[in-house]
């Protein structure tokens, strides 16, 4: 494979992941548990869709990609490369706050890396991102942290939703065919050593919050590869219903 | 000579731009603008967002625009640019002063990197007690966070820090 294919396929997963999780973070405006929360989640979500956005724009000027919101909205679901994790329903919110915090610590692992990318556009990027995706952590950390102490019910529910969320979240670091070449082009480690940077820094939250780390035994594969759960088309539909009224129109 | 005056008029243009989130803010005081140059074509100006998916950089472009092509009825190109990214540090002192006065807490200077005390600690904009507490590290707009005064009861917004 050649770097010119192996970097849009490394690109696209990045970008459809935040597009989708950015989505699902969306689903929340209104609906918080306390308006903090509900500010969060819409905030969160505008800065995914805007890192989405911002990636969509480097395969546009790079890779002779399409309008970046051609490309958002008018695929097919299997031309998306996200993971099973952020395609998920928002669940109960112990299901999405666990998402998030599972989620935003591997995408900081991988803009960290990024920073020393030798493609100068992602290198640049992840100098932006990297400093936002602070405000991110600091959430979920606090979050995950507090509920945890917040009596048996609240630590159970917690605890079932890292269960739920563990092997997904191992689909994050699904290994793609196009990794020896860009890992020796360093252009970034490859999805192994973000698997073990994200294990070394969700670990001592997840001790000092007294939850059990489960083993990493299935991780969930095959979105990388355009396979989704049903849940993705769902979201596809909803999330693009206006823009193809009138795909031509200018906002 | 006559290249400097222009450069100097551009930079008042500038001036008149206001954030349209922090009206008493301008775009220069902000630190947006990285880049100034005029040549036959007209004025070209770089600027960058303060945070990547600030929904208001459009805005901002467009009152760029304007201001410069009214004030200075020359054509004006303004570009987003990418080898410079903001932090907090870009914000004048005279910037951060009118923050508080606005009743938003403005960010501590950074070496470089912004650890977890500086996130969650802001003097209160408004009576200036350091016993304060972060509420959320999410605001009213991408760039505030959420804070509250023990000592006043008020709660108050936060420039966040960025590095």
């Amino acid at each position: 494979m050649q770097i010119q294919q192996a970097l849009p396929e490394l690109l696209i997963k990045i970008a459809d992941d935040e597009l989708i999780i950015g989505h699902r973070n969306s689903e929340w405006t209104g609906l918080g548990p306390v308006m903090e929360e509900d500010i969060a989640f819409s905030s969160m979500a505008q800065d995914k869709i805007g890192h989405a956005w911002a990636i969509y724009r480097i395969l546009q000027e790079h890779f002779e990609g399409q309008d970046p919101d051609q490309f958002a909205f008018m695929r097919d679901a299997a031309a998306y490369k996200c993971c099973h994790l952020v395609e998920m329903p928002i669940g109960a919110y112990e299901f999405s706050l666990m998402r998030h915090f599972l989620f935003d610590h591997a995408e900081t692992a991988r803009y960290q890396s990024f920073s020393q990318s030798s493609f100068t556009p992602l290198q640049q990027l992840a100098g932006k991102i990297k400093g936002e995706l602070k405000y991110h952590t600091l959430h979920a950390d606090a979050w995950i942290l507090q509920l945890c102490k917040a009596g048996e019910e609240s630590r159970q529910r917690m605890q079932g939703a890292l269960d739920d969320c563990f092997q997904l979240a191992g689909g994050i670091f699904e290994p793609g065919k196009e990794e020896a070449l860009l890992i020796s082009e360093n252009i970034y480690p490859g999805e192994q050593a973000l698997y073990q940077q994200w294990l070394s820094t969700i670990s001592p939250v997840i001790e000092k919050a007294g939850l059990i780390m489960p083993q990493m035994t299935a991780p969930v594969y095959g979105g990388r590869q355009g396979q989704h759960t049903q849940y993705l088309q769902q979201l596809l539909n909803e999330m693009g219903e206006v823009f193809r009224l009138d795909p031509e129109a200018t906002w | 000579m006559q290249t400097i005056t222009t450069l100097q008029a551009v930079y008042n243009a500038l001036d008149h731009v206001k954030d349209p989130e922090i009206p008493v803010l301008s775009v220069l005081e902000l630190g947006m603008i990285t880049d100034v140059r005029i040549d036959l074509e007209g004025v070209h100006i770089k600027m960058i967002p303060t945070f990547s998916a600030c929904p208001a950089i459009n805005v901002i472009k467009e009152n760029i625009t304007n201001a410069v092509e009214r004030e200075l009825q020359m054509p004006a190109f303004v570009t987003v640019d990418k080898e410079v990214n903001w932090n907090s540090n870009r914000l004048t002192e005279s910037a951060k002063e009118k923050l508080r006065n606005y009743g938003i807490a403005p960010p501590a200077r950074h070496e470089g990197e912004v650890n977890l005390d500086m996130l969650i600690k802001a003097d209160c904009p408004h009576c200036g007690s350091e016993n304060t507490y972060l509420r959320s590290p999410f605001g009213s707009a991408l760039c505030r966070a959420l804070h509250v005064c023990r000592q006043c009861g008020m709660m108050f917004e936060q420039f966040k820090p960025l590095s």
